[in-house]
């Protein structure tokens, strides 16, 4: 035996730079292996709070992304008609100064003529502080189609949410019960903490009409029919409400069940009864008289009657121990026996309750009440756009978060934990700011939380001031915005009509509108003189996207790996339960091309159109650049974007700006992490140690503790207008919807997509996004594309035989807004009702520098070709946006079809076919 | 498997070239110029053979090291065996051509390693257990009978040509019996190859990649198997039965010169067959065979 | 060198979880961005952002459905790579002596440098873990990460395969499956861990671990209402509830 004698020890690398992934939304720490000056290989980062060393399937691929044959390489001026992809190259200076001619007019007179709004951006706290500063009231992020009811919903609730604001106790919990498609918020932790979960044998349970991915691994999958998930949810409420199995302790201390509901007939029914400083109260058990809800050792009495008036908790059970709620009311409706929802209730119960958890860890709460352990009750939750993207998601979310308060399961040890900054009162959240002033800044944030209908973003008139009727009475809780609302919108002149659209990575003229089709139509809509409905739109992203060619400026950006960005606590920053956290992108590489950061671009605009904030007194640029912004720039005094290393160095959270903090960040491999002293671990919201420790760290100015919010106050006065109450008050036909939607308790209502049933339109059809591909990214990624390159439409058994599928066949699939036609694929573990496919593999013929002939431009499709951003005219010719009534969120999942065999299209190609746009960068070759 | 041109020309010719360079060196006489082209022929058959394998290499620069694992592979034992079957054959190929006179015994060697070479071909494939249909004993048996009845056509020997081609009628006919139910026989299955078997009834959900491999290329060639009774028949009638029509009914010479090119035409469609209808078991991890 | 060691020092290989594995594909490209610049030629790719793309991987994963006689159907995520076997069908077909079975620790390697690129090797295979290479010619499969595990200038933490290191939910180990004492071994002795094909006599040192039963809701006892609310009302489920506290 002579082997070849083998190098074990080969060089890896020249050097390794630690920055932050970009392949999705999750922000990983990542290692870049550099070898002769080149991105050699990526890892994940082991000492990342997020990632701990593991990386995704996109993460790894990002390698090929950075060399991505789709780059734009230069500015670039649109030459022939709008959607041609007919372009030509111009310099930054002329682009900028195209962008400033444009943009300067519309601040001097009518800033809200510019609508601003960013899709994959990951520096909200920046974008919208530059939109605040230009004045324009129309700027948000694309949380309006994303997963805003999650976000919405755990604000209004709990104070915080699931993803970014909170994390189930994977070391702790015994059982984690996942609600629909999550695979991609958040991304790898989720699966750490399955695998923990699975190592130590704890149980998870998926509810979802698809069985893959985290369905595959869980113990038990509940096949729910889709939209019914607030329907199980409360029945599961019935069963534990009705056996007693509730933390009486934990609601009557931390929750606002103990409060009065005010029950006289008149504008305040429904508010809850204040005392003379105007502050709700509670009864105490020891005295039976009312007393502060802060007051120290306080019994707030759940039982309590105090003139006729009853509390929150009597509301509560007497609406969800009413047979419509038991098990075998809703089975049926939500293609789910009784026998496993009891079953499902009893395991909760038994888990939450029987095999409770405690932690020999003494706190103190914000009565000043102190407490020898920490109980905890090891049931975690999570849902991301699963449940949220349906037009009853905002509520389906809250009664989620009613779930899991009953159990006690929020910030106790084994459930579910909030992320610093969170726990966050919804009080100590802005409210929308929105009046343009020509010339002038908005005077505060855009987005917000609403407490009542004075906060509406209403012009004097009673019309919407936003463009995307964002914080409207047909969305009073649009937290996010409605970024799908806004082209529909501007092309309607429904509110009005805008100059220029400013898009920042958002493939509007694609995979991230409803209705595909027409919204190409409206990027392309003609006036009679023939100028363009939406007159000018400037667009921003690293690669040629389907949208490019619908732009007339080009502002091209750089890839994740050679910029500088900042994931700021000032947005979404990346903290775990134990620890708050933030972290930087910078260039590890130089470009190659002729692309600026965009965020650099916009402080460079930001100063030439000398915007308040961007301009130093001498009136030059006050930012060379986004990386000093990032260093620099101060929100409040010594509170900056990143809360590392701040004054001399050693200042965490506050402190004076410190020009090394970018350098201490590299130095630390590229994050920031402050850590939850021990004894604040939990119940944060009321735990005085985390609330004195998020003053000094600098999240808030002074402790704010709160109790959840089971009855929404909010919610209730919307209602109270919707009867006739209050001076600000909605237009009659949008009356009833509010009554339904804006329940103060958790409810659940029938999708409004389910209206096109009685038409024909009888399957449920929804996406998944798949773990190895983010958005439209992953087409243009040599490898990513050899693993998915095209997508079937997945079909359940019964509807396989019912038509007669064999392999290999096709489908017309139709709903109220389109048909497509497209290959079909058995799928067995799938809800009986249910179709679906993979979002965002199918591609516009032209566009990411593919082929022609590609297999994501000839088989790949998208089902956003069935949906419309409008719901089908009602009896009074009304269109509603097809939204959740409350928040505005995209109602994806709504979506109801037909579907019917169909002949294979001779040239194999899935219908619609669209012509192919000229390539904006040449066709790649070799890799 | 994919039924690469390279391998089928290979295989088809240098089968037919050793058989016949085998009879050529034991059975035949020719001398002079005669015996050149005989012996050119046999040369030229087994060497175009061999270099067309070459073209089956990724690296055909290194074929030299083939030679080195004659103690554990069947594939380095081909070679051994063809190249020294060419050199032990040379001396009586010139003796033959330039009338030395060399005594027909010292044509054995090369003859016996003409024959090893056919068999070690049969062998690279009857070795692999993975593609159950050719992992038996009839595939170097097939082989063998190709290369004796192509020889015997070849160099124009009626009786044992007529003899040889019904052995080759049956040991098809028996490779292809025997290996219709080798895969099932094999034990095979999805279930085994993921141990998912006991589980219920299994089935590939997605495919691992939408986009081609080398496996997909390689071995997972499913292309024109519904022509496959059609291509036995024309394989039998082909490469069996024509050329034994026209052995018999066929004056003197033209029976062989008639027979030759049917056959090979024949073995062809035979050995394209051989590939395109052996499945490899990893196709199961695809779904497909 | 084609002739397999009788018996190797340590077994290395891998044990994978398929009761874990969510088919996330994260081995997948990790596998091959390590090995595009690793031991041997660079994985190559054809036609990339062409019409028909291809390219070599040395790891693939497959996902099956599932379909039990009285449960509910399952997906089950199947990662797929070289087995590193201890009789190695693939080592004794080749001609050249690129193939072969490390004495050290059973490591199934490929030699490019005499790899003649046959594909023998490939077919004899029942795994399909050998792709060649169309750039280069060659054949290659995956080396455990031998270019890794030993690699003296990674930190000790990252001696371990690509795959494993990137795997988000620890459905990938790496160990020795020779020592019965070692982690691997143990997990597979609890796990009932098991060979693909066992009757290919291939006798692969790789293990997958088997999913767990699945949908059996647990059997804990239905819960019982505290009393008959219909009749009490709400006061007296009230009465009952918060008499508790």
């Amino acid at each position: 035996m002579n082997q070849p004698r083998l190098n074990t020890s080969p060089h890896v690398s020249d050097e390794v730079r630690k920055t932050t992934c970009y392949m999705c939304a999750c922000r990983c720490g990542i290692n870049v292996h550099l070898t002769s000056g080149r991105v050699s290989y990526i890892e994940g980062n082991r000492d990342h709070p997020i990632n701990k060393g593991v990386l995704c399937a996109k993460g790894a691929s990002g390698i090929m992304q950075v060399t991505a044959p789709s780059r734009l390489r230069t500015p670039l001026r649109r030459v022939g008609p709008r959607g041609s992809g007919a372009f030509e190259p111009i310099s930054w200076d002329e682009a900028l100064q195209t962008a400033v001619d444009w943009m300067r007019p519309l601040r001097e007179t009518a800033p809200e003529k510019l609508a601003f709004f960013t899709g994959r951006d990951q520096s909200q706290s920046f974008t919208g502080w530059w939109a605040q500063a230009f004045g324009t009231p129309n700027y948000a992020a694309h949380g309006g189609f994303c997963s805003v009811n999650m976000a919405a919903a755990g604000i209004y609730t709990l104070g915080g949410a699931f993803w970014e604001f909170g994390a189930p106790d994977w070391e702790r919990s015994k059982l984690f019960v996942l609600f629909g498609v999550a695979e991609d918020h958040d991304s790898n932790p989720i699966k750490i903490g399955i695998g923990k979960m699975k190592e130590r044998g704890a149980r998870v349970i998926g509810v979802n009409p698809i069985r893959t991915g985290y369905n595959a691994v869980a113990d038990d999958w509940i096949g729910i029919t889709p939209g019914t998930d607030g329907l199980l949810i409360l029945s599961l409420i019935h069963c534990l409400l009705e056996a007693g199995k509730v933390d009486l302790e934990y609601l009557s201390r931390f929750t606002n069940a103990a409060y009065l509901i005010n029950e006289a007939e008149g504008p305040e029914k429904g508010l809850f009864v204040r005392n003379a400083e105007a502050q709700p109260f509670v009864i105490d058990r020891r005295s039976g008289m009312p007393a502060p809800w802060e007051a120290k050792g306080v019994q707030p009495d759940l039982g309590a009657v105090w003139q006729g008036h009853r509390t929150v908790f009597q509301h509560m059970a007497e609406r969800y121990l009413s047979p419509d709620y038991a098990p075998e009311a809703v089975a049926a409706r939500c293609g789910v026996t009784a026998l496993r929802i009891r079953q499902l209730a009893a395991e909760l119960a038994s888990v939450a309750f029987d095999q409770a958890i405690e932690i020999k860890q003494p706190w103190v709460d914000f009565r000043g009440d102190e407490h020898a352990t920490m109980i905890g009750r090891p049931v975690s939750f999570h849902a991301m756009r699963g449940i949220s993207a349906h037009s009853n998601g905002f509520q389906t979310g809250r009664a989620l978060h009613l779930l899991q308060i009953l159990l006690g399961a929020v910030e106790t040890p084994g459930s579910w934990r909030m992320k610093p900054p969170y726990p966050k009162p919804m009080e100590a959240h802005p409210t929308p700011h929105f009046v343009a002033v020509p010339g002038k800044p908005l005077s505060g944030p855009h987005l917000g939380y609403v407490r009542g209908p004075e906060q509406l973003a209403l012009l004097p008139d009673g019309s919407p001031a936003r463009i995307d009727k964002a914080f409207s009475w047909e969305n009073p809780f649009s937290a996010h915005g409605l970024m799908h609302m806004v082209i529909p919108n501007a092309v309607a002149g429904d509110p009005y009509r805008i100059d220029t659209l400013f898009l920042y990575m958002a493939n509007m003229a694609w995979n991230s509108s409803m209705n595909t089709a027409q919204v190409m139509e409206m990027l392309t809509a003609q006036e009679a003189d023939g100028s363009y409905t939406i007159p000018r739109i400037i667009y921003s992203d690293a690669y040629a996207s389907e949208m490019v060619a619908y732009a007339d400026l080009i502002l091209p950006d750089t890839t994740y790996l050679e910029r500088h960005d900042c994931i700021s606590m000032l947005d979404r920053p990346v903290s775990e339960p134990d620890a708050a956290g933030d972290a930087i992108r910078w260039p590890v590489v130089e470009p190659d091309r002729d692309v600026r950061g965009f965020q650099s671009v916009l402080l460079d605009l930001g100063a030439r159109l000398g915007l308040p904030g961007m301009v130093a007194e001498d009136g030059r640029a006050k930012f060379k650049d986004y990386a000093d912004y990032i260093v620099t720039h101060q929100r409040r005094p010594g509170v900056g974007p990143l809360m590392g290393f701040r004054g001399n160095g050693d200042g965490e959270g506050r402190g004076a700006p410190n020009p090394d903090q970018m350098a201490r960040y590299i130095e630390n491999g590229g994050f920031y992490q402050a850590h939850v002293p021990e004894e604040a671990a939990f119940f944060k919201p009321w735990n005085r140690a985390y609330q004195d420790w998020a003053v000094q760290v600098g999240l808030f100015d002074t402790p704010q503790p709160y109790l959840f919010n089971i009855w929404s106050e909010p919610m209730r006065r919307f209602q109270l207008a919707a009867e006739g109450h209050g001076a600000v008050q909605p237009p009659d036909h949008l009356r009833a919807r509010l009554k339904l939607a804006m329940d103060p308790l958790p409810v659940w209502y029938e999708p409004f997509g389910d209206a096109a049933e009685p038409f024909g339109f009888t399957v449920h059809a929804l996406t998944q996004r798949p773990m190895d591909m983010y958005h439209s990214w992953g087409s243009q990624n040599a490898w990513l594309r050899q693993i998915r390159g095209h997508n079937p439409l997945f079909v359940p058994t019964k509807l396989w035989q019912q038509h007669g599928f064999s392999e290999g066949d096709w489908a017309r699939v139709t709903s109220a807004t389109g048909q497509i036609t497209v290959p079909v694929v058995h799928m067995a573990a799938l809800n009986e009702n249910t179709v679906w496919t993979w979002n965002a593999i199918g591609k516009r013929k032209g566009a990411w520098a593919l082929n022609e002939g590609a297999t994501e431009a000839k088989q790949g499709f998208l089902l956003n070709h069935l949906i419309s951003e409008l719901l089908p005219a009602k009896g009074d010719g009304m269109r509603y946006s097809n939204s959740d009534p409350v928040t505005g969120q995209a109602a994806w999942f709504d979506l109801r079809v037909r579907i019917e065999r169909a002949d294979p299209p001779a040239d194999g190609h899935s219908r619609p076919a669209f012509g192919a746009i000229r390539p904006v960068v040449p066709e790649g070759g070799k890799r | 498997m994919n039924p690469a041109p390279s391998v089928i020309i290979f295989t088809v010719l240098s089968g037919m070239g050793f058989g016949y360079l085998a009879l050529l060196a034991t059975v035949h006489d020719y001398t002079g110029l005669a015996a050149f082209w005989h012996w050119f022929v046999g040369y030229a058959l087994a060497s175009i053979g061999l270099a067309a394998s070459a073209f089956h290499l990724g690296n055909p620069s290194r074929a030299w090291r083939a030679f080195t694992q004659w103690r554990s592979s069947w594939l380095s034992r081909e070679a051994w065996a063809a190249g020294l079957a060419l050199l032990a054959l040379a001396p009586v190929a010139l003796s033959d051509w330039l009338q030395l006179g060399l005594p027909r015994v010292f044509g054995w060697p090369g003859a016996v390693l003409a024959v090893a070479t056919l068999a070690a071909t049969g062998m690279i494939y009857a070795q692999i257990r993975a593609v159950p249909r050719w992992h038996h004993w009839t595939v170097p048996a097939l082989f063998l009978a190709f290369g004796a009845a192509g020889g015997c056509l070849l160099a124009g020997l009626r009786l044992p040509s007529l003899l040889a081609l019904l052995v080759l009628g049956g040991m098809m006919a028996l490779h292809w019996r025997v290996g219709d139910g080798a895969f099932a026989r094999a034990g095979s299955t999805l279930g085994t190859a993921t141990g998912l078997g006991g589980l219920g009834q299994l089935s590939v959900f997605e495919p691992a990649h939408t986009a081609g491999s080398y496996l997909l290329h390689e071995m997972i060639f499913v292309v024109g198997r519904r022509h496959v009774p059609r291509l036995r028949a024309l394989a039998l009638i082909l490469g069996v039965a024509l050329p034994f029509l026209c052995l018999l009914l066929l004056p003197g010479r033209y029976g062989p010169y008639a027979a030759v090119p049917l056959h090979m035409m024949g073995a062809f469609a035979q050995r394209w067959l051989f590939f395109a209808q052996a499945e490899h078991v990893v196709g199961l991890y695809y779904g497909k065979r | 060198m084609t002739c397999l060691p009788g018996k190797t020092e340590r077994a290395l290989g891998l044990v994978i979880d398929l009761d874990t594995c969510v088919g996330c594909q994260a081995c997948v490209t990790a596998c091959k961005g390590w090995n595009d610049q690793g031991y041997g030629v660079p994985l190559s790719d054809q036609n990339p952002y062409g019409s028909t793309p291809s390219g070599t991987f040395l790891n693939r994963v497959h996902s099956y459905q599932v379909q039990p006689e009285a449960a509910a159907p399952m997906i089950v995520n199947f990662p797929r790579s070289c087995l590193h076997c201890t009789d190695a069908p693939c080592v004794t077909v080749c001609p050249t002596g690129a193939s072969y079975k490390r004495v050290e620790d059973g490591i199934v390697l490929v030699n490019e440098e005499a790899c003649i690129g046959c594909g023998l090797c490939a077919w004899a295979c029942p795994y399909g873990a050998r792709e060649m290479d169309a750039a280069a010619g060659v054949m290659k499969k995956c080396t455990l990460c031998v270019d890794r595990i030993y690699n003296e200038n990674l930190p000790e933490e990252d001696r371990e395969p690509a795959c494993v290191r990137t795997c988000p939910t620890g459905a990938r180990h790496f160990g020795d499956l020779a020592d019965p004492g070692s982690a691997v071994s143990q997990l597979v002795a609890a796990r009932g861990g098991y060979d693909l094909m066992p009757e290919q006599g291939t006798r692969p040192v790789n293990k997958y671990l088997p999913p767990r039963k699945k949908d059996r809701p647990d059997q804990a006892s239905l819960l019982a209402p505290l009393l008959d609310i219909q009749a009490t009302g709400l006061a007296g489920w009230l009465d009952r509830v918060l008499g508790k506290i």
